[in-house]
């Protein structure tokens, strides 16, 4: 561990550095340009609430599929990878729970109201412009209410066009290919219809047969191998197509935006390697498709953005191995969302905003016993924000009010629930150098539909899970116009949850059947670190390191009678962190990062038979950038796990080994 | 600036080639002493048989040794340490016959045979979703929701597999009730009872009779509905637990004796609940554990049983009070010969469990962790 610490020392020496440097400027854009390159830093110093950003270049360069490879470089987050292209991959913030963090598209959350899940892996960075982590909640209070009601936020935001002078549109064509058979072309249209208004069109295909070969190798106490197999990872396929379209429009002191988006995909399910068993049946079809609009608009000291929102999610699950079950179910969700978030600037460094959302939710399954849940919820938040220049807070509360009808049963009884929020942040010293931040916030989490009412499972009486979180950190920022050292970030945030009434699945009776009970109670305590510097060695050369790194114990503190009182919860490791080197040198572009997640226990218990090993891994990447007449063009190789480390991120749910992918861009 | 420069990349080298990953090794085996020593006894220890949550490949096995007093956790892979992924995915059923041990192991769809007496793995059947074992003149014959396949019908019915013992060849299957749970012989008669778990709410109802001689399934005896465990009396008479549908129908245990013709036919239905149950001689001990969806507890249930009058004679076998400490019961079993009460507590299934040992009076001798949902117990004649 202490390695990942040196690394992180090795980051953070610019500060020592720069401290002795008589020229040094305080940080005072998010932007610092470096001849031709942009570091996009991440913004802390602006932010109240502790904030991860990876965006345009930075985001291009590291080595990463979907969303959920990228969300790997951020601090306290731990990502749950099902192994290969078409596998699930789920975020979980500073150990609170999948269901807990969520993840906003575009400016509007996105929903599952079945699971509560997000899967990651079904976004790729194709058409991604950036990506933000907040804990606790996005510092603006002009957002919609839903906003303030998660415990940590994941923010995607889509590329908007953006034309010089003389330019009608932009063409960007790329495909990608590699390992595991994938193919993956994609392509984007922008087009400048009038001054005040935009259009892009952005479509995707992928395809993988998601083999992959991995390896179990075992060896006796006394060192010798007692075995040592590599197989290959079976039904693990995948093919989606994706289809986006936007219009972006002007307005005076305003500006709207309406999208329309389609994903659909088949893939295998490859399921736990077990003894005996090396491939299963089971195959889910997905068919999500979402339109969005939003409108911004100032009318003097008052702001109002309104969203509006429908999603219609299709999910076809089978089980065809004939030696177990069969399954064939259909799933049909939909979602309507309204939203209208008002600021009112009061005066210069006072303003407040009240927001109110209506979500409505429904659930049409073909499984007997799950009869068409329909969830309304109402949400009401106010907010304050004050900034005196060199001091700011922000408070907010949420109020939920829930619904939920269902026929033929008896459903869940109405829920009405109160979150508050607190923000601080100050900049100490008159340099601005060093800012501090604290937060406190209580959040909660619905029971989705499968935890109340799936068939024998469910139970209607649950309540809500709760989440209290206390935050306290500090971020550095230096930078320099000369010399070898030119900029440097130092953010470190401590911090405590409280995780109540967590919801758990328990045994009933006989025979593995489960019902859902409000029944954990986990305590979180955490340092994230997270640093960058840049600095420019020789002449062209600019070379970037970001390295963080997360302390975490997350302990069961339900029932002192319990086996694993106060042991760590399953698969959240005590330490991880990442470190990406990047050397840009006339247009070319080398980028190497390593993760590492520490030991782990697979179940509740800390005893060996559960114990799972650290894992780590090298990715590197070369890429060059030049021009063929008018057409921009980026070839990039990649290689992921580069020393072919065997491992699971999941028990049972091998990872490849050593894998290549290779793309090339065009772009007008 | 050099030498910083040095230092970071140096420390980007040293992540990189450094390990904090060592070799994988197989799961060790623990011993706990627990000094209920019996070297006399014609028992030389017992088996138990952790089933492991699904998709965990945590099933299990413990051996108890009355010679020393010793109990061994999970000892399968240090004697078997080639085999790869181990015991399994959800064990099902342990049993002993001649100098063999075979456990079925139900998602991983085989029954591992071992020696006896010293675990070592000697071969596996291949059997898909098998579910119970019994022997009869060296052959097994083994339950399996998985029958032949059948034209036009989503849900195929179940089958018992015929092994023999030697070869560990399957020689022979005949097609049963839908989802067949345990077995038993009664005379030469196989009794299969079958649950329907995979049609809920169309539960099967049957207890199947399979002619051995013949291998086919000559009839089937409605009882009720989800059956599960089925087990013998010394007068042949079979005792078949009803699970009922969790809803209305509550868990019942249901007793079939022979009729004038001597055909087998379900002669009372006990207004008890029973998850599982253990005969020794004329007392039939037994357990149950029934969910309520009104209160969302478990109700949890000990008794005995006169298999003579077929009337309860005693509402707990547990006398100290040690029931409270129990979780979740999920296995029965008797010593042959001490008539020492086997009670397994799987918990949250998601954790090791517990293994109580009662004298026959009804206090606790003893207990052990055990793996992940013990469940199954297996005596080891000398």
């Amino acid at each position: 561990m202490w390695k990942i610490c040196l690394t992180l020392f090795a980051a953070m020496l610019p500060f020592t550095l720069l401290a002795a440097d008589s020229e040094y400027h305080p940080v005072d854009s998010t932007a610092i340009n470096l001849e031709e390159v942009v570091v996009s830093a991440s913004r802390p110093a602006s932010d109240i609430i502790p904030v991860q950003t990876l965006s345009g270049e930075q985001l291009r360069k590291l080595n990463s599929n979907t969303v959920a490879d990228a969300l790997r470089y951020f601090s306290g987050v731990q990502i749950k990878d099902y192994g290969g292209v078409g596998g699930i991959k789920t975020v979980n913030v500073r150990s609170m729970g999948t269901n807990h963090t969520g993840v906003v598209y575009d400016g509007i959350a996105l929903g599952n109201a079945q699971n509560g899940q997000i899967d990651l892996g079904q976004f790729s960075l194709d058409n991604i412009e950036a990506i933000s982590l907040h804990n606790g909640q996005r510092s603006r209070i002009l957002q919609p209410a839903r906003d303030f009601g998660s415990a940590a936020s994941v923010y995607m935001r889509t590329r908007t066009p953006d034309f010089e002078d003389g330019e009608t549109y932009h063409a960007r064509a790329a495909v990608r290919f590699g390992s595991f058979d994938l193919l993956n072309p994609s392509a984007l249209i922008e087009l400048k219809i009038t001054d005040r208004l935009n259009a892009s069109l952005s479509a995707e295909w992928l395809t993988s047969s998601g083999k992959y070969k991995f390896r179990y190798r075992r060896v006796n106490p006394g060192g010798e191998v007692a075995y040592d197999t590599t197989a290959v990872r079976q039904n693990g396929d995948i093919e989606a197509t994706r289809i986006e379209l936007n219009l972006n429009g002007q307005l005076r002191s305003g500006e709207w935006h309406l999208k329309g988006y389609t994903y659909h995909s088949e893939r295998g399910v490859p399921g736990a390697i077990v003894n005996n068993v090396w491939r299963r049946g089971e195959r889910i079809w997905d068919a999500n498709s979402f339109v969005q609009g939003r409108h911004r608009q100032s009318f003097g000291i008052w702001t109002t953005l309104n969203q509006i929102k429908y999603a219609y999610y299709r999910t076809h699950y089978v089980n065809n191995d004939d030696r177990q079950l069969q399954v064939d179910n259909l799933y049909r969700q939909r979602e309507f969302y309204f939203s209208t978030a008002n600021e009112f600037s009061i005066i210069d460094c006072l303003s407040a905003s009240v927001s109110y959302d209506l979500q409505w939710n429904t659930l049409n399954a073909d499984v007997s016993g799950f009869d068409r849940p329909d969830r309304l919820t109402d949400m009401l938040s106010a907010a304050a924000s004050l900034d005196l220049d060199r001091f700011k807070a922000q408070a907010s509360a949420l109020g939920t009010f829930i619904h939920d009808k269902l026929r033929g049963q008896q459903s869940a009884t109405d829920r009405s629930v109160f979150t508050p929020g607190l923000y601080l942040s100050a900049y100490p010293l008159r340099a601005r150098w060093l800012s501090l931040r604290a937060f406190a916030k209580r959040s909660f989490r619905m029971p989705t539909f499968n935890d109340l009412y799936y068939a024998d499972v469910g139970n209607s009486k649950l309540n809500p899970e709760h989440v209290t979180q206390y935050n306290f950190g500090l971020v550095m920022e230096r930078s320099a116009r000369r010399g070898l050292w030119r900029a440097a970030t130092l953010s470190v945030d401590a911090y405590y949850n409280r995780v109540k009434d967590k919801i758990v699945a328990y045994p009933k009776g006989q025979q593995f059947r489960w019902t859902m009970l409000n029944l954990g109670r986990v305590d979180i305590r955490g340092v994230d670190v997270s640093a960058l510097s840049t600095f420019a060695p020789i002449r062209d050369l600019s070379v970037t390191l970001r390295a963080q790194y997360t302390f975490q114990r997350a302990i069961d503190v339900t029932d002192p009678r319990d086996s694993y009182y106060r042991d760590q919860i399953p698969y959240i490791p005590r330490h991880s962190g990442s470190a990406v080197l990047n050397l840009d040198w006339r247009g070319w572009n080398l980028n190497y990062s390593f993760i590492y997640v520490g030991e782990r226990y697979n179940q509740q218990e800390n005893i060996i038979y559960n114990y799972t090993q650290p894992w780590y891994t090298s990715d590197l990447s070369l890429g060059y950038d030049f021009k063929l007449r008018r057409v921009k063009v980026r070839a990039l190789a990649e290689v992921n796990n580069l020393l072919s480390q065997d491992y699971d991120v999941i028990l049972n749910y091998p990872m490849p080994k050593r894998n290549y992918r290779f793309s090339l861009t065009f772009e007008i | 600036m050099k030498t910083s420069l040095f230092c970071i990349l140096s420390a980007f080298f040293f992540l990189s080639t450094a390990s904090c990953r060592h070799d994988e090794m197989i799961f060790p085996t623990q011993t706990d002493e627990i000094k209920d020593e019996n070297p006399d006894s014609r028992i030389r220890g017992f088996y138990l048989l952790n089933e492991g949550n699904m998709g965990s490949n945590k099933c299990s096995i413990d051996f108890y040794d009355y010679a020393d007093g010793s109990y061994y956790r999970n000892f399968y892979a240090e004697r078997n340490p080639g085999v790869i992924k181990e015991l399994g995915d959800v064990g099902n059923d342990i049993r002993i016959y001649g100098s063999r041990l075979y456990v079925v192991v139900n998602c991983s769809h085989k029954v591992e045979v071992m020696d006896a007496h010293t675990g070592v793995r000697i071969g596996q059947i291949d059997i898909p979703n098998c579910r119970y074992i019994r022997f009869r003149n060296d052959k097994a014959y083994v339950s399996s929701y998985v029958g032949p396949v059948q034209i036009g019908t989503s849900s195929p019915k179940g089958a018992v597999y015929v092994v023999d013992t030697l070869s560990l060849q399957i020689e022979d299957k005949v097609t049963v009730g839908y989802q067949p749970e345990e077995l038993e012989f009664v005379d030469d008669l196989l009794y299969v009872a079958n649950s329907g778990g995979y049609r809920a709410p169309d539960y099967d109802n049957t207890v199947s009779v399979i002619d051995i001689a013949q291998m086919r399934q000559i009839r089937q005896i409605p009882v009720g509905i989800n059956l599960g465990r089925l087990k013998k009396d010394r007068y042949g008479k079979l005792w078949v637990t009803s699970r009922g549908d969790h809803k209305e129908i509550p868990s019942r245990l249901m007793v079939l004796d022979k009729d004038s013709k001597g055909n087998m036919q379900p002669v009372d239905t006990l207004d008890i609940a029973c998850t599982d149950m253990a005969i020794r001689g004329d007392s039939l001990y037994y357990y149950a554990a029934d969910w309520s969806d009104i209160t969302g507890k478990n109700t949890i249930s000990y008794g005995i049983i006169d298999v003579r009058t077929r009337a309860r004679v005693s509402a707990s076998f547990i006398t100290d009070g040690t029931e409270r400490e129990i979780v979740m019961p999920y296995g029965i079993a008797i010593h042959p010969e001490s008539g020492d009460i086997f009670v397994t507590d799987a918990k949250n299934y998601v954790s090791s469990g517990t293994l109580y040992c009662f004298s026959p009076d009804g206090r606790k001798k003893w207990s052990v962790r055990t793996g992940d949902i013990p469940a199954h117990i297996a005596f080891l004649p000398k």
